[in-house]
């Protein structure tokens, strides 16, 4: 206890919190208490910046012209390419694809993967935590190549049925796609152990970073990941830019997601030989200041340091935790042993929309609904629930804000 | 009463609130009252899916004129469905085919009619709309 108190004095959120000038406006009058950082994070002065000098300065399309404009903009979006090899600890640059954002990963690899190597019987697992944007690419894929989708069912708490997932592994299953982090119930899951099993039976594993990647630190090659995904927009980097981090015999072995400029080496009518890694996978014009500045995100990140980001958001959880659970009425939706950064919650005979609605009142900012996990909200027999999510920046003052303003919604609604 | 006049009644009541919180209870108040919808007409074949909370809309054409009920499960969208129908319903097609809800405006509660809120509540206007046109072409 001692520990944590330690890290949370030492941490100076309020000198974080300067470098986000939204967090100083109002909502309806009242000052911002944002806490749906898991739909997107806010954005440093860094990121801003980077964003502002990219267009006053470096504006050009990127690994095609000769012109110094062009070489700067390719120099630094492959800056970015670099930063975040170093981030997630990959192999080598080419084995991190630029994306738009998770979703856009995730469909790559259903596309690419799966035509190189699913074929009709074959079978994919994902679990009933899952985002949509990690079961309807599946789906689509299963469709397509007459293959079939196993769920990893879960427990009342929102942990994974280890020992079902086991049992789920056969000699069928051409690959597994899990989310590290649960978005709804913010359950972390055993990744470690989930790849191990699915290794010992020659299958690989995606992971869905999009919950993680902000919270934890990650080092694909010591986990042995095959895939991860992750976006920019949620890890305090600009919208519309992602990552596919790749095992390079992966990325090699699969054909082209979508043809078109940058990707190809040689075309003819006849034939067409496809660029080398990354490029392969990143045809047309990329979101250029988007890749760019997700540089100055990870920097961000990395100047403060994941584990005292995660030290600090851990206690926070803790706090809230208990701090929801002073409410009478409150149900918690996901009660894992091991959580980080979301309070999904519920209370007894209100709405979640129209807690949400008395929340923004109060300004505070939350998510209400399923939280594109439809499935799992129907495992649990609820319409959704409030989810607040944390990030670094947030405080205990903005956890009381938003205890008050449950607290003030069931009396009004209850 | 018009329906105009219904609005213009329901912009002086609600003139009386001086904050948010004081309309967000009368809202609450009024979905609480009211069961709007007969249970027979609360399943699927009458279901407006919000992407967060559920309307449900049934309408009967008796003579002459156009009578909705409505429900949903969330006390606030329910309050306002309640609001759309005390304006809407017992007018003719016509009336309601050629209303302008101006009240949802100027009672400030026009945020509850973006899309962004997903509440179903849009798509109620609008299916009550079609069914009033729908009848008026029939009738007409």
């Amino acid at each position: 206890m001692m520990e944590k108190t330690a890290v949370l004095e030492q941490f100076d959120v309020y000198g974080i919190r300067k470098d986000f000038p939204i967090l100083t406006r109002t909502v309806n009058g009242k000052p911002l208490v944002y806490l749906d950082n898991g739909a997107t994070t806010q954005k440093p002065l860094q990121v801003i910046d980077a964003i502002r000098h990219y267009y006053t300065e470096l504006n050009s399309n990127v690994h095609r012209g000769v012109h110094h404009l062009s070489q700067l903009a390719t120099d630094a979006f492959e800056v970015t390419r670099h930063q975040l090899k170093g981030f997630i600890n990959a192999a080598h640059d080419h084995e991190i694809i630029i994306t738009k954002g998770t979703t856009d990963s995730i469909n790559l690899v259903a596309s690419s993967f799966g035509s190189a190597f699913v074929k009709t019987g074959d079978e994919i697992i994902i679990s009933a935590m899952e985002h949509h944007s990690n079961i309807v690419p599946w789906q689509l894929l299963c469709e397509d190549r007459g293959a079939v989708l196993r769920v990893v069912p879960i427990n009342a708490a929102g942990e994974l049925d280890m020992d079902a997932y086991r049992a789920l592994l056969t000699d069928r299953t051409k690959l597994v796609a899990i989310t590290y982090v649960s978005n709804s119930l913010g359950t972390v899951n055993p990744v470690r152990e989930i790849i191990e099993a699915a290794h010992a039976n020659g299958t690989p594993v995606l992971l869905d970073a999009a919950q993680a990647i902000q919270h934890i630190a990650i080092d694909v090659q010591a986990l042995d990941v095959d895939f991860l995904a992750f976006s920019g927009h949620k890890m305090y980097g600009p919208t519309g830019v992602g990552v596919l981090y790749g095992k390079e015999k992966w990325l090699d072995a699969m054909p082209p997601y979508q043809g078109g400029g940058e990707m190809i080496k040689e075309v003819t009518f006849e034939k067409t030989t496809y660029n080398e890694l990354p490029f392969k996978f990143e045809a047309g014009t990329p979101n250029i200041e988007a890749g760019i500045s997700l540089a100055a995100a990870i920097g961000y990140i990395q100047d403060i340091g994941m584990d005292r980001i995660a030290a600090y958001e851990h206690g926070l959880l803790e706090y809230a935790t208990a701090r929801l659970l002073e409410i009478p009425g409150i149900r918690l939706i996901g009660t894992a042993a091991n959580k980080s950064s979301v309070l999904s919650f519920l209370v007894d005979g209100a709405h979640p929309y129209d807690v949400g609605v008395i929340l923004d009142k109060l300004g505070v900012a939350v998510r209400t609904g399923h939280h594109c996990t439809q499935p799992l909200m129907d495992w649990y027999g609820i319409p959704g629930t409030v989810r607040a999510s944390i990030a670094m920046y947030n405080t205990r003052e903005d956890i009381d804000t938003l205890a008050a303003g449950v607290q003030k919604a069931a009396s009004m609604l209850v | 009463m018009t329906i105009n006049e219904i609005q213009d009644e329901l912009i002086a009541d609600f003139a009386f609130f001086d904050d948010w919180m004081a309309k967000y209870e009368y809202i609450i108040q009024l979905g609480k009252e009211l069961p709007l919808i007969d249970a027979q007409y609360k399943k699927d074949e009458y279901l407006i899916k919000g992407c967060q909370s559920k309307v449900w809309l049934h309408a009967d054409y008796r003579d002459g004129r156009v009578i909705f009920t409505a429900d949903s499960d969330a006390i606030i969208t329910k309050g306002l469905v309640g609001l759309m129908v005390r304006v809407l319903s017992n007018h003719s097609p016509q009336e309601i085919a050629n209303s302008e809800l101006y009240f949802v405006d100027q009672i400030g509660l026009k945020e509850h009619l973006s899309p962004t809120r997903a509440n179903g509540l849009l798509s109620m206007i609008k299916q009550m709309k079609l069914y009033a046109i729908t009848l008026q072409a029939k009738t007409t």
